[in-house]
């Protein structure tokens, strides 16, 4: 019987360290694969030796969860598009919440008497992962545009929202305190569960499209800090450790985007309570629209090009003819690079993978600071669904709502093509005045079409 | 005097994950998310006991479900993130 114990928990270290060195390897993308199968690793041998605990008696519920469990997320890693990675992890983040409160759940049911900081520390993994999985649910519902209405209006405020939150969060500390008074009562715990289930939705309905990477992200983190909770309650030293690492990870992701947004994490979480700023600002200058073919003249010519895309590449699928392009390009003697802003896309390194799938080798993929100080070398930049990072008023317009955010310098190449469906303001719902700019050339149009287009004159 | 011994646990843990996940490039944030997903799937091993535990009904039933839901995120997680990974591709 002890040891047993002995076994398991000296190979819960073994994991631990492959779980970090896993991590450790994902620091660069020539090993990274290998880290992922080392952690892999950790996963299958916490698990194996898991199920040799004496306390384990009956299989058949484990067997049959596990092969269900396994069949499904073998079948959605294998089907989900590249483009829908967003929403896939934002899925995964409100299972693992949910996984993570049901277990909570289950050591409170379980008429165990637990301590009371034990109790409290339960409650927290009840609250972090309810919060985590409805939060989850709503993101990943205005991603994919499954609720068009939250989708169409990107947030939704009404009056009296702070007040109705800060009302949530009362009951849900008041039931909590009554909860580890009288732990055996189901009202109080149910009451608890779907107090933070709510929560979770409230937090997130206000926020916008734009936001999205900043909230995946804190999700992610939830959803370690969830698995974390669950292991101080339950004394698994793994648990923990795993569960820290997945906060951790979350929490440095947020603060990257926030920083690259210019924003401080209260501001995206609570901006949507805020009246938006309308900006009155004109903008000087013309629009001037150019045909793909003229596009080509120009590229063909050129000693340096620079591909800055954004989220409408995902949807525009065009990475796979960019590709091309950048092929073609290059036999041209044309030098290709990309540049990337850390919130291009709907979250964080969203475009790396769609460029990655079309076989870009990595090292073409730079960061906006390593672009940015050669700008001026490029003689195209050329800016595929992207908007707002690539908008010169936060450098520019003191008065505008992205002023001091660090955009993709795109404006000081010599020539800049926008490749863009029509007209439409960004996320940020602001006008950009690149596109009105003496160097600046508006392609008009589906962004493949527009690409194989091009393509074709070579 | 376990709590403190986990807590001391947790304390190192986290410092050792900002450290380890600052030296992760900005071009595997994506990848870097979804194998949270699966690390964070981790709850599999505490949903164990609970499925197939000397428990009542719900507990049972409860713990189950979860083993269903961790499973979702450590199979899916891994996989999702190994397809990624594997066309990351140098020169």
């Amino acid at each position: 019987m002890e040891n047993i114990s002995i076994i398991i928990n000296a190979t819960y270290v073994v994991c631990a360290a492959l779980f970090i060195f896993g991590l450790k390897l994902l620091g660069h993308p020539s090993t990274a694969r290998k880290g992922n199968t080392f952690s892999a690793l950790g996963m299958l041998l916490a698990i194996v030796v898991t199920l040799l605990d004496q306390g384990i008696i009956a299989f058949e519920l484990i067997i049959v969860a596990m092969i269900a469990g396994g069949a499904l997320g073998l079948f959605i890693a294998k089907k989900i598009e590249l483009t829908q990675m967003p929403e896939m992890v934002s899925l995964l983040n409100g299972i693992g919440g949910l996984a993570s409160l049901l277990i909570a759940l289950a050591i409170v049911k379980s008429g165990a008497s637990l301590e009371t900081y034990l109790l409290v520390i339960t409650l927290v993994a009840i609250a972090i992962g309810g919060i985590t999985f409805s939060g989850s649910v709503i993101a990943w519902a205005k991603l994919s545009g499954k609720v068009a209405k939250l989708v169409s209006s990107g947030s939704t405020v009404f009056t009296g929202q702070a007040f109705v939150n800060g009302l949530i969060v009362i009951v849900l500390v008041v039931l909590g305190v009554l909860l580890t008074l009288a732990p055996g009562n189901a009202t109080y715990a149910y009451g608890f569960v779907a107090l933070a289930i709510i929560l979770g939705v409230m937090l997130v309905i206000p926020i916008g499209g734009a936001d999205m990477p900043v909230v995946i992200s804190l999700l992610n983190s939830y959803s370690g800090l969830a698995a974390c909770a669950t292991g101080l309650a339950i004394g698994n030293n793994l648990l923990i450790v795993a569960g820290a690492l997945v906060g951790a990870s979350g929490i440095i992701l947020t603060s990257v985007m926030c920083k690259a947004m210019n924003r401080s994490l209260t501001n995206v979480l609570f901006s949507g309570f805020q009246a938006v700023k309308t900006s009155t600002m004109e903008i000087e200058g013309e629009v001037k629209p150019m045909s793909a073919e003229d596009a080509y003249y120009v590229l063909e010519a050129s000693q340096s090009v620079v591909v800055i895309p954004g989220y409408g590449m995902a949807v525009a699928q065009a990475q796979h003819a960019m590709k091309e392009l950048q092929g073609l390009l290059e036999g041209n003697g044309t030098e290709v690079v990309y540049g990337i802003h850390p919130v291009a896309g709907r979250m964080p390194g969203h475009m790396n993978v769609l460029l990655a799938e079309a076989d870009v080798p990595y090292e073409l993929l730079l960061e906006m600071d390593e672009v940015n100080p050669r700008m001026e070398s490029f003689d195209v930049a050329i800016v595929i669904g992207a908007n707002d990072v690539v908008n010169p008023s936060a450098r520019e317009i003191k008065d505008s709502p992205i002023y001091g955010m660090p955009v993709i310098n795109a404006d000081l190449a010599k020539n800049v093509f926008i490749l863009k469906r029509g007209m439409a303001a960004g996320f940020a719902g602001i006008d950009n005045p690149l596109f009105f700019k003496d160097n600046a050339r508006m392609i008009f149009g589906d962004a493949k079409d527009t690409i194989n287009t091009i393509i074709r004159q070579f | 005097m376990t709590f403190i011994y986990l807590s001391m646990i947790l304390m190192l843990a986290i410092f050792l994950g900002f450290e380890l996940i600052h030296k992760v490039p900005a071009t595997l944030h994506t990848p870097l998310m979804s194998g949270a997903n699966a690390v964070s799937g981790i709850t599999l091993i505490g949903a164990l006991a609970y499925a197939g535990g000397d428990y009542e009904t719900l507990p049972q039933i409860l713990g189950a479900v979860s083993v269903f839901l961790a499973t979702i995120n450590v199979v899916g997680g891994y996989v999702v993130t190994d397809r990624m990974l594997a066309m990351f591709k140098g020169k």
